[in-house]
């Protein structure tokens, strides 16, 4: 199903840039995800809808090993970054966060620093020695690629946490992009959002999208149908239908995802 | 009053709650008051009895013999200052980065001994903090020091700093510790430019007080750094502090020394002031961020 025939241009062959390969993950012994296998391809963005609890944010926690960081959670299986298992033995999972960046469900702007440090953060928080015009230019691109920074660029030295929720997110999009991560993953980015910033928010899925590969978990399921290429069905721990979006809102092969879909639960 | 809405019925009830309301707020104004009032109390008669006997060589001169008149208490001044901040460069290490340990370790059976220890430990008695300190470092290093009062106000010190700090850190929003981690910061990092950092005015708030606590202790210092009538900074001798010298000259029989005791008791108050402004202004960005 869904194997690349829509696409909006004709690429020779989809990149396929991160890999699950049966991926089991746990919360002590109570098992969260069942065995998913699914690919996300180059320069698209793919959507993870389901119901509460099914395993959405688990997914993607995996796929930056993030899902660890909860005491007692583990994940078996193997995800593969460019063919290469971020699961293996000696991968150090600080070292794939900074090529898999993450937006969180609610805005984080680091209340300590201003809305200029937030954004360069991940690189001064990693040590990173640049001189003072890089990271202007590293601000002002990042904040740029966020949709922000004609909101921002008179007042980059006031707090992050002096700016609107929309505005905090996209804040939080730029910290993420100031990096320069191949994957961004984002985990519910507009629950916390109102209508205006959520479609700002989707603008900049759409802009960036030509230079990322995206995975967005959300709850809404038009937005998947707006902004994503392709979408994954997840109901209680199992992936249970991956395709193109259209095929999977028009047309869904399976009956959960019908039902589901069409609002008869969920 | 209550116009427009006299019809609603609710008149009475409104009228009802507006009285609990205000007999809320004036219970709650009353018990501030009551609170306040030994504070300026204290203050004040402190203020009163010891200006008279504050002079310039009250800051500046040694304790003068008995019999004599005048004299100051220079050395009980720096020996405070001295005993009290190695105190702090023994106990503020070891608090924050034990408060940091427990806040990061919340399961464990081992950070709930900890916990617990530390919770006794607020409760045990200054004096027998004293004499654990007499046991442990006077006596093995056969006599009063400097680093015997410290150590013993440092073990004041920890217990506080390390509750406090564990208290404040768990404050922070799990969230942003994820959102540092995402963006592939290392945990330790995570841990002190972002957690540490953000609970920073709390844990410094915390630290102020603990300074404030045991500036002002004498039993501690009575078997440890013990007072000393001559000019000593050396860490391995004993040496005078404000608390031990308003101490010894408030209850001996001469008039003009129960004078410098309370000027003694003023000058301290004054250190504690200072101190506590200091640090809130050295860490003003910090405090004023949000939360």
């Amino acid at each position: 199903m869904g194997d690349g025939r829509g696409g909006e241009s004709a690429k020779v062959a989809m990149a396929e840039k991160l890999v699950v390969k049966n991926l089991n993950a746990y919360f002590h012994k109570n098992r969260a995800l069942h065995d998913v296998s699914l690919s996300f391809e180059q320069d698209r963005i793919a959507a993870i809808i389901g119901p509460s609890g099914c395993g959405k944010s688990t997914l993607v926690r995996c796929l930056n090993r993030m899902h660890e960081v909860v005491p007692g959670a583990t994940a078996t299986g193997e995800v593969l970054l460019d063919g290469n298992n971020i699961y293996a033995d000696g991968v150090d999972p600080v070292q794939v966060r900074r090529r898999i960046g993450m937006v969180f469900q609610k805005p984080t702007p680091f209340p300590t620093m201003s809305i200029e440090d937030n954004v360069a953060a991940g690189l001064t928080l990693n040590g990173v020695q640049i001189s003072h015009a890089e990271r202007h230019e590293v601000i002002e691109r990042s904040l740029r690629q966020a949709a922000l920074w004609e909101e921002v660029k008179d007042r980059l030295r006031r707090p992050g946490g002096s700016l609107s929720g929309g505005q905090q997110q996209r804040l939080c999009v730029a910290r993420a992009l100031a990096v320069q991560p191949e994957v961004l993953l984002m985990d519910e980015p507009c629950s916390a959002l109102d209508p205006i910033s959520t479609a700002r928010i989707e603008e900049l899925l759409l802009e960036l999208k030509s230079a990322y590969t995206i995975v967005i978990v959300t709850h809404n399921m038009q937005q998947a149908a707006r902004c994503s290429d392709m979408t994954a069905f997840m109901y209680t721990g199992d992936l249970v239908e991956y395709g193109e979006t259209k095929q999977i809102f028009t047309n869904p092969t399976r009956r959960e995802t019908e039902d589901y879909i069409t609002g008869r639960f969920g | 009053m209550a116009a427009g809405v006299s019809n609603l019925h609710g008149e009475t009830s409104y009228r009802y709650r507006k009285f609990k309301s205000d007999s809320m707020m004036a219970i709650t104004v009353g018990a501030t008051i009551l609170t306040l009032i030994p504070l300026f109390l204290v203050l004040g008669y402190l203020l009163t009895k010891g200006v008279a006997s504050l002079n310039w060589a009250f800051f500046t001169h040694m304790p003068a013999p008995v019999g004599e008149a005048g004299g100051g208490m220079a050395n009980a001044i720096v020996g405070t200052l001295e005993v009290v901040g190695i105190a702090c460069l023994i106990g503020v290490p070891i608090g924050v980065g034990a408060g940091l340990y427990l806040a990061a370790n919340r399961a464990s059976q081992f950070t709930n001994w900890v916990r617990f220890s530390a919770d006794v430990l607020m409760g045990v008695p200054s004096i027998v903090v004293g004499i654990f300190a007499y046991a442990v470092i006077v006596r093995p290093f056969g006599g009063f020091s400097t680093l015997a009062g410290s150590v013993a106000l440092a073990a004041i010190m920890i217990p506080l700093v390390t509750r406090t700090t564990e208290e404040m850190v768990l404050l922070v929003p799990p969230e942003l510790r994820e959102a540092s981690l995402a963006l592939g910061v290392p945990h330790w990092r995570t841990t002190l430019s972002v957690v540490a950092r953000t609970a920073l005015s709390g844990i410094t708030t915390g630290v102020i007080l603990a300074v404030a606590r045991v500036s002002g202790e004498t039993a501690p210092l009575l078997f440890t750094a013990f007072g000393n009538r001559f000019w000593s900074t050396s860490l391995f001798h004993p040496i005078n502090t404000l608390t031990v010298q308003v101490y010894t000259y408030a209850i001996s029989p001469f008039a003009d020394w129960q004078r410098q005791a309370w000027a003694g008791a003023l000058v301290l108050t004054g250190i504690i002031l200072a101190l506590e402004l200091g640090v809130r202004w050295v860490t003003g960005g910090a405090a004023k961020a949000p939360r």
